[in-house]
């Protein structure tokens, strides 16, 4: 057999050769076949048209089953859901099942990954393509076997005459190494794109093997060193490349000398206030971009003090307002309350802190670009990059190759602007790796979000008005983002400006008070060739925005001394709302009384129980925390992590206990540490002595996860959610333990020092 | 040493020795229980020699700074940090990597426990946790809780998989390394 790379082939190799070849899902191709002048003739092929069932699914000779998507996998199991999903409808066993993700020459545009949306509406075209080739695969066999479909049973792809299992035929008889031909009827386009041919899916009540705990098809590789990442990517020819920024951001690049005293050939990349180099080797191009002997303009940043930061949010005039949702009066509710409640909350700059800074390979020749990348969404940045290059986009090919989990929009698709102007400058591939300080001191960073509350009671203790406001900035780059080049730092530095976006804050909850108004607001912020653009992180701008709602509630439950479980069931009518908070009660054994807890004292060690409530989109949670308060040090350690959680049908009950589990634990890093520094020199936290993020002593002691299954509902997502609703819950926690109440992020043991000498 | 060098504190980059200048003799390496001849200068990083020399994957580029683990080889058994060590100081001390621990049909009990627990998201840090295990559990069998946290502490895990990767290194603990 010969060996071929799934990363290079193109569709119609992939067609004459399917059947004799095994595209694996992580199929490590040490090398990668790239030929001098083939980056444009790869890249002159369209975009796969969804309405074709070919450009979703092909069955090899084999039997063998793969599928072409423009979702992706960013190390949460949606590969192994996905190939659930199609066995499921096919009647093949899973490990048959191989995807080909995003390679905008081979798999139709779904505007890639983000919002949770994978496996809720990103598998839907997956699965009814699926459907549709077992009906066309049954005709094809109906003819062969002289019976009709009706007669017809499929096990492990293989269709049997059911008066007679001596009768036969393979799915790789039957259509192996050919075109299916058939036409499907699509709807909506990007992330709701979905197909539909006349057969119908499955009814859940069928599913043997969606449901089941299914082992991720990836983690052998990964546990044995086997499987390929972008940063694994080499194409022959390959130069080494690296970026310097400008130091103090926003500096104009003066000079650049001394290039020819380093070793390996070094060649130096200038355009406008973009600097780079170019080596034969990595280590070569690192040293080169340390002694570089480059010169920058004095420059001053625009932004504020960070000891100022959420102040200014409030002072400055919002750009726009959005009010999301309003019920009754809310302003004559609050004039007319017995008593009314009111505080502010601050959730601060996140990095994004990619465990592998972010990488790409570019081959830009001859007027066509490939570019190999760990992007979240391949389509767009073909459109960016396509721009940034000057080159019609039908000229440019994105393949993307796993990369380290990016939680967003990390630098993955800076680094391939990065990589896509080196190598058209020099002429030849460039891998660019950014290095640690690249991507903790440069990523776009989830912004800070303010949140203010203000709850009016009646002469009774009931909530009857809730005014919900919050604010964070312009240029959150909502998808697709990447398809405008001025939305890539290395544009920025060449003088292209920014896109800006005004997505206000998504403030979420469902409590039944009677008036009650969400408001989201965006305030204006430097956006161009900062390290302090703003970029969608997990979930964003909800961790911020719940953890000011789901603090107030608590804040108002021991105003009105109940239990704040019960506080919240009160006020909730949603079924699966109060199932999830009811779970987690009862997982947690959940004692009913009002926070703080009696008696407690005011130094040595407190204990202390604290619950956070929140819908995302279709899903609903609940999150416990129980937590041990050293109140000499400040030190918060968490002994316990509760989850209950509902996203509809659930797929694979392990893979998504192991999402939730790893939200739940990113989100406990945020609450405790994480906080991007910056001063009048630009952001200072630029590694993980200067960014910490939790390390295993500071994991929780246990950690328990209830899922609830909703065979009747689709799926409704898990990338996010489970981390909405960690921060409150531990800030519930901490004053329960103490009587101390937590309104800023993160929850440090300097905070809590100061918050537990203001306490009451 | 039960575990890798952090922040040089207790090796890495200052506690070796300098390149020799002008050394230009073919430095030789064993890596996986094969030889091989270096083409890379003496002082480039073994990180760089296993993955761009030798195309080794198992080691990866976490953080250049000996802060984050995901570089992790076995030095004559001993887990270090490949981005902080010259290459010309590895000598004659054998280099292990995630592919020569085990493999996919033959794994090596720590990795067969990390896929019986699923015990990744992404993956990306996951050699550093399943080499510097490796390596504790050589030394030290049957390590308590408090002693597994402390041994991997110096590691990095972005994505938030420690429950699992805890529960796999206890599970391979249980079964004797």
């Amino acid at each position: 057999m010969k060996t071929v790379s799934a990363h290079t082939l193109s569709r119609r190799q992939f067609l004459k050769t399917s059947g004799a070849v095994v595209v694996s899902f992580a199929m490590p191709p040490v090398i990668l076949g790239s030929q001098p002048g083939a980056a444009g003739a790869a890249a002159a092929e369209t975009v796969p048209d969804p309405a074709r069932l070919d450009s979703w699914l092909a069955v090899g000779e084999d039997g063998s089953v793969t599928v072409f998507t423009g979702m992706l996998e960013l190390g949460m199991g949606v590969a192994t859901a996905y190939a659930q999903i199609v066995a499921e409808e096919l009647d093949v066993p899973v490990r048959s099942v191989s995807l080909i993700m995003g390679d905008t020459a081979r798999t139709p545009d779904q505007a890639g990954i983000g919002g949770s949306r994978a496996v809720s509406t990103g598998a839907r075209p997956l699965r009814n393509a699926a459907a549709e080739a077992r009906r066309v695969l049954l005709d094809l066999a109906s003819a062969r076997l002289g019976a009709p479909a009706d007669q017809l049973t499929i096990r492990d792809g293989v269709v049997r005459r059911a008066d007679d299992a001596t009768k036969t035929a393979s799915f790789g008889e039957l259509i192996g190494g050919r075109h299916f031909d058939v036409t499907l009827k699509t709807s909506g386009e990007g992330s709701t794109l979905d197909v539909a041919g006349s057969a119908r899916p499955k009814s859940p009540d069928q599913y043997t093997i969606v449901g089941q705990p299914v082992p991720r098809i990836d983690i052998p590789d990964k546990a044995t060193g086997r499987f390929t990442y972008i940063v694994d990517v080499r194409v022959p020819g390959m130069l080494h490349g690296r970026v310097i920024r400008p130091a103090p951001p926003g500096a104009r690049l003066l000079a650049a000398e001394g290039a020819q005293a380093l070793p390996g050939s070094v060649k130096v990349v200038r355009k406008g206030n973009f600097l780079g180099v170019v080596a034969d080797t990595e280590w070569d191009a690192i040293q080169a971009a340390r002694n570089l002997k480059v010169t920058w303009s004095p420059s001053e940043v625009s932004w504020p003090p960070m000891a100022d930061l959420y102040r200014v949010m409030w002072s400055m005039p919002a750009r726009l307002r959005r009010v999301m949702a309003e019920v009754g009066d809310v302003d004559a509710a609050l004039a007319k309350a017995a008593r009314t409640i009111e505080a502010r909350y601050d959730w601060p700059f996140l990095s994004h802190a990619m465990m592998g800074p972010s990488c790409a390979v570019a081959d830009v020749r001859d007027g066509g670009a490939t570019i190999w990348s760990g992007t979240q969404h391949p389509h767009q940045l073909r459109e960016g990059l396509a721009e940034l290059l000057n080159l019609p986009p039908g000229n440019v090919r994105i393949i993307w190759v796993e990369g380290s989990g990016s939680y967003g929009r990390s630098g993955s698709d800076d680094a391939a602007a990065d990589a896509a102007l080196l190598s058209q400058t020099v002429g030849r591939p460039v891998r660019v790796q950014w290095m640690r300080a690249d991507e903790t001191g440069w990523d776009p960073k989830g912004p800070p979000v303010v949140t203010a509350v203000r709850a009016g009671l009646d002469d009774q203790g009931n909530v009857v008005a809730w005014d919900y406001v919050a604010r964070d900035f312009t240029g959150r780059g909502v998808p697709p983002e990447a398809a405008r080049a001025g939305n890539f730092l290395a544009a920025h530095l060449i003088g292209l400006a920014a896109d800006s976006i005004d997505e206000p804050p998504n403030l979420q909850e469902a409590y039944t008070f009677p008036n009650k108004r969400r408001v989201g607001e965006v305030v204006p912020w430097p956006q161009e060739a900062s390290p302090l653009r703003t970029g969608f992180l997990r979930a964003p701008s909800q961790p911020g925005t719940t953890f000011g709602a789901e603090s107030f509630v608590d804040e108002l439950a021991a105003a009105l001394r109940v239990d704040p479980v019960e506080f919240r069931l009160r006020y909730l009518q949603d079924p699966r709302a109060i199932a999830v908070i009811q779970a987690a009660a009862q997982k947690a054994g959940w004692i009913s009384r009002p926070s703080p807890r009696k008696g407690v004292s005011p130094s040595g060690l407190a204990t202390g129980r604290g619950i956070a409530y929140a819908p995302r989109g279709n899903t609903r949670l609940a999150t416990i925390a129980e937590v041990e308060v050293n109140q000499a040090t400040g030190q918060v350690h968490i002994t316990r992590l509760v989850i209950a959680h509902d996203c509809g049908l659930i797929v694979n009950p392990d893979g998504l206990r192991g999402t939730i589990e790893a939200n739940l634990i990113q989100s406990t890093s945020w609450a405790l540490k994480e906080e991007v520094q910056f001063d009048r020199s630009g952001v200072t936290s630029v590694d993980w002595a200067t960014y910490p993020i939790l390390r295993t002593p500071d994991a929780p002691d246990t950690l328990d996860i209830v899922l609830i299954n909703h065979p009747d509902m689709p799926p409704s997502g898990a990338g996010e959610p489970a981390s909405v609703a960690t921060a409150p819950a531990i800030a519930n926690a901490i004053y329960d333990a103490t009587g101390a109440r937590l309104r800023t992020a993160p929850l440090t043991p300097a905070r809590v020092t100061e918050a537990l000498l203001r306490r009451a | 040493m039960s575990s890798d060098p952090i922040d040089g504190k207790s090796g890495g980059r200052a506690a070796l020795a300098p390149a020799i200048p002008g050394w230009a003799a073919p430095l030789r390496l064993t890596v996986n229980g094969t030889a091989h001849t270096v083409r890379s200068s003496p002082e480039t990083p073994l990180l760089y020699v296993l993955r761009d020399e030798l195309q080794l994957h198992g080691p990866r580029f976490g953080c250049g700074l000996g802060q984050c683990g995901a570089c992790t080889v076995h030095l004559g058994g001993v887990a270090v940090r490949s981005c902080s060590i010259p290459v010309s100081a590895v000598g004659d001390q054998p280099v292990t990597t995630l592919e020569g621990l085990g493999s996919p049909d033959h794994p090596h009990p720590v990795q067969q426990a990390f896929i019986e627990e699923q015990a990744m998201q992404c993956g990306y840090c996951i050699n550093g946790w399943i080499m510097t295990a490796a390596a504790l559990l050589d030394k030290t069998p049957h390590p308590g809780d408090a002693e597994i946290r402390t041994a991997l502490s110096g590691l990095i895990c972005r994505c938030g998989a420690h429950m699992r990767i805890l529960r796999a290194v206890r599970r391979a603990a249980a079964r004797g390394g």
